[in-house]
């Protein structure tokens, strides 16, 4: 059904590419080609990825305890901030301290961020919707203060050109390069343990049971002794754990080696804090199905900018294309949910007291939970 | 009105079957009802009653059989084509807006006499005039929202009287009512009948199925298993069809020796879900090796009880002590640390995780403790053996320990909870409602480990809106009404009458006790 979507979305965005003159079939094969031909574009995609999968293995544990993190966007910029504020601070640490110290560092930013919203959500009753998006607003907000002020490279201030970055970080919190001579280096790992990690914590430890159990059923989870208010902030601090993280990957793994910011509402991020809630999507919530559905949409976001370079299309359709892709793969999960739905009515019900005589039909049910 | 006479067959089901994926939910079943009658469908939960009237009520199609009005063959296809066939249905939950008047609700969806216009003069009069006819005492400008769940129940029939149905199928009416409530229902289907209509009454409460029916049709696993008439057949035969095998319907009781007092609550205070008042001024005591039961009719105070008891709602005033400690707005986990069970009275919303499988429900309060636990991860293992012993000592009907536990019967589910409940050994059991909705094998079940943990000495608050049920287990009965105790009569000089009238809030003159 997943490839369904992407399918239906290929085929509006082949009549889009049409409209404007451009040959689908070209445009398409260019996409692909920039997506996955080669080692270069390979790991092209694959570091396009590494951000999405983070904040995507994240998002999955805010989701299975019933929360939805929109704010993505500034707990990746609060980590960033946390992680470039200590690496400026102390450029000297060995790279063997410094380096995880900034993992840390940027751990701690994205929970701090992240927790709030849970804070509001379980002790004010603040919707985590609304209050995520008003924190990425005051992240971004908060990252441009910074730059054009008092994290401004002094060499860009010298030389009277006040471009809002930072100057060039410490080489010893550089995130060293993967062997095999592609732009691939050491966050991509990060993202991949953390997402393995993500998962262990929501379906091998004491710690994910309670927080499962307060997504599915806080009623539950309260008359079991859990504390459903707490869990909100754990998740919502390891959700934002994720995205610093996925902060730190973008400021030290980027070619500048700086936090930089465009200014505007995209700073650095790439929308990575709300492409990786896709990824997520995409990845049926489940941190480890999420590492090969990231890598996909990175790719599909790779090749989408060697298509446009390719048939010369306004960058407005790739956007829009990636849009049909989001909406699509939503509306199909969407579809899944309703189908599953309808189909346990017509099981459920009264029925379901002689549907334990068939143990078939309950086991299959039971392979496709968890 | 109707002017069908007595004794002629107004609906004949022949043949139905209908299977759902893996599930032969009706298999061939025969059953017809004649007008002026009442027709008993019983059987307990999957027996396939409500498929059988979901096909006649057009919510279903059924695979194969014939469905034949006045000996005509019908096609039903939507509720709507059932109302316009004349056949009404009572659902179990009501189908009625809250926030519009008896009047508004009985002419929704019904053409109005001046078209675009709303007209409810014409519906008021008639109103009153079914409810004079009918017993139906109900003010047809009152809102839905300040009746009584009785009255609600009045204005379900009422529309279905206003719309005159010839055949008015009953899904649990009296699930809801009062004893005396029931004998009102009952004056009421009675003078419907005689006015040449034929009732569906479905349920599972075996005293009401022999007061009401002219014939009873006992159905279980899909099949018709017996067909009989209240005069030939007694309480015990007709759970014998329902089950299959021979049942016993009241609890053995064994002796027991009552100790010192486990639960004490004194003066308390609990407000309920809107605001009000929901538990006033509460006294009880429940020692240990004795069964307390809470009669009255749901909705008044008894869920926020058993809330306030767990720690699930916060005690306005007054204390509640647990073994001698005070536990009074204490967290859940902390009154489950001084050996608490609670069996909720919401099994799906508040007892198990449906999603969750049966091992992590089995385990969901003691997910923290060692063995489960250790050093914050899961031991599966420990799981896994845990599960096993409780699924066979408490006897869970399941596939395996990793079903998700939503495709469970309500009575495995229930049976779920209470394995998990009573696997410590609890020195306080709270039981809500614990057989609500449970076939009878299942309830028979639970029952005789009731008795079995009031003779290892557990203090057990029973909460019950099955009057057989509280009578058969409890040692005493209170009697809960608008959130107050009213009586609490011993064991042996509660009746049937006696708890009725405290159950609808007459106090008894002050000499018992």
């Amino acid at each position: 059904m997943l490839i369904g979507a992407v399918l239906a979305a290929g085929l509006i965005g082949a009549v889009m590419l049409l409209v404007l003159g451009a040959n689908p079939l070209t445009g398409y094969a260019a996409l692909i080609d920039g997506a996955f031909g080669g080692t270069k574009n390979l790991a092209n995609s694959a570091l396009k990825a590494m951000p999405l999968l983070l904040v995507g293995a994240g998002i999955t544990v805010a989701f299975r305890t019933g929360v939805i993190n929109i704010g993505g966007e500034g707990q990746i910029i609060a980590g960033a901030i946390l992680s470039t504020l200590l690496v400026l601070a102390l450029p000297d640490v060995p790279r063997l301290i410094l380096l995880p110290s900034a993992f840390l560092f940027g751990a701690i930013g994205g929970a701090i961020w992240g927790g709030m919203a849970g804070a509001l959500k379980s002790y004010a009753g603040v919707n985590e919707i609304l209050s995520t998006i008003m924190l990425n607003i005051i992240a971004v907000q908060i990252l441009n203060l910074l730059l054009r002020g008092p994290l401004m490279d002094p060499g860009e201030i010298e030389r009277g050109s006040r471009i809002p970055h930072t100057e060039r970080l410490s080489g010893n919190a550089d995130l060293p390069i993967l062997p095999g001579g592609t732009r691939l280096h050491f966050g991509v790992i990060v993202a991949v343990v953390m997402a393995v990690v993500c998962y262990v914590l929501l379906f091998r430890t004491t710690q994910g049971l309670r927080l499962r159990a307060s997504g599915h059923n806080p009623f539950a989870s309260l008359y079991a002794g859990m504390s459903v208010k707490r869990n909100v902030v754990l998740a919502f601090m390891y959700s934002g754990a994720m995205c610093g993280l996925a902060g730190v990957t973008l400021v030290f793994g980027s070619e500048g080696h700086r936090l930089a910011t465009d200014g505007g509402a995209t700073t650095f991020t790439g929308a990575a804090g709300f492409n990786g809630i896709v990824a997520a999507l995409f990845g049926g919530l489940h941190p480890l199905w999420t590492i090969p559905a990231s890598f996909l949409f990175g790719a599909l976001l790779v090749g989408a900018n060697a298509m446009q370079r390719e048939v010369q299309v306004p960058a407005a359709l790739i956007l829009g294309l990636n849009g049909l892709v989001v909406v699509f793969v939503v509306a199909s999960l969407q579809t899944r949910v309703r189908l599953a739905q309808i189909a346990s009515r017509l099981r459920g019900e009264e029925q379901a007291d002689l549907s334990l005589s068939d143990e078939a039909s309950s086991a299959e049910a039971g392979a496709d939970t968890s | 009105m109707t002017d069908t006479t007595n004794g002629e067959v107004l609906l004949e089901l022949d043949g139905i079957t209908k299977q759902f994926p893996g599930v032969l939910a009706n298999d061939r079943v025969d059953f017809d009802v004649k007008s002026g009658e009442v027709h008993t469908l019983l059987g307990e939960n999957g027996a396939g009653k409500s498929t059988l009237m979901k096909i006649l009520y057009g919510l279903y199609n059924a695979d194969e059989g014939e469905i034949r009005l006045r000996g005509n063959p019908v096609t039903i296809s939507s509720p709507s084509d059932a109302i316009e066939q004349g056949i009404g249905m009572i659902h179990q939950h009501f189908m009625l807006v809250p926030t519009l008047t008896v009047a508004e609700n009985v002419a929704l969806g019904l053409p109005s006499s001046k078209r675009m216009l709303m007209d409810l003069t014409p519906v008021r009069q008639r109103i009153r005039e079914l409810s004079d006819t009918y017993g139906l005492a109900v003010d047809p400008d009152s809102y839905i929202w300040q009746l009584a769940v009785g009255e609600r129940q009045r204005v379900e029939i009422l529309k279905a009287i206003y719309r005159d149905v010839s055949l008015l199928i009953l899904d649990e009416p009296t699930s809801v009512l009062t004893p005396a409530e029931v004998d009102d229902l009952f004056e009421t289907l009675r003078q419907m009948t005689r006015g040449g209509r034929g009732l569906v009454f479905i349920s599972h409460k075996l005293h009401e199925v022999m007061a009401l029916s002219d014939r009873i049709t006992v159905l279980r696993l899909g099949r018709v298993t017996g067909r009989t008439t209240p005069a030939e057949t007694s309480r015990e035969d007709l759970a014998h069809m329902m089950v299959g095998r021979q049942v016993k319907l009241a609890p053995t009781r064994t002796d027991s020796t009552v100790g010192e007092a486990r639960l004490t609550v004194r003066g308390l205070n609990v407000i309920g879900d809107r605001g009000t008042p929901a538990v006033t001024d509460l006294d009880i005591e429940v020692r240990s090796g004795e069964v307390v039961g809470i009669a009255g009719v749901s909705g008044n105070g008894q869920r926020e009880l058993a809330e306030a008891l767990s720690g699930l709602r916060p005690v306005a005033s007054g204390e509640v002590i647990i073994n001698g400690t005070d536990t009074t707005n204490r967290s859940p986990k902390e009154i489950r640390r001084l050996s608490v069970s609670y069996i909720p009275e919401e099994r799906m919303r508040d007892g198990t995780v449906a999603e969750f499988s049966v091992a992590e429900n089995l385990i969901l309060t003691d997910h923290d403790l060692p063995p489960i636990s250790r050093r914050g991860f899961l031991d599966f293992n420990q799981i896994k053996q845990v599960g096993s012993a409780l699924v066979k000592r408490f006897t869970v009907k399941t596939p395996t320990l990793e079903t998700p536990t939503s495709s469970l019967s309500g009575g495995n589910i229930q049976k779920l909870i209470i394995a998990r409940e009573l696997s410590g050994d609890p020195e306080l059991l709270i039981a809500a409602q614990p057989t609500r909705g449970v076939d009878i094998g299942a309830a028979e079940y639970i029952h005789s480990v009731l008795m079995g943990q009031r003779a290892q000495g557990t203090a057990i608050l029973l909460i019950s809106e099955d009057l057989d049920e509280v009578m058969g287990l409890a040692d005493r009965i209170a009697v809960m009404f608008e959130g107050r105790i009213m009586g609490v009569l011993d064991r042996a000089e509660a009746t049937i009458s006696r708890l009725g009238l405290l159950m609808a809030g007459v106090e008894e003159p002050n000499d018992s006790e």
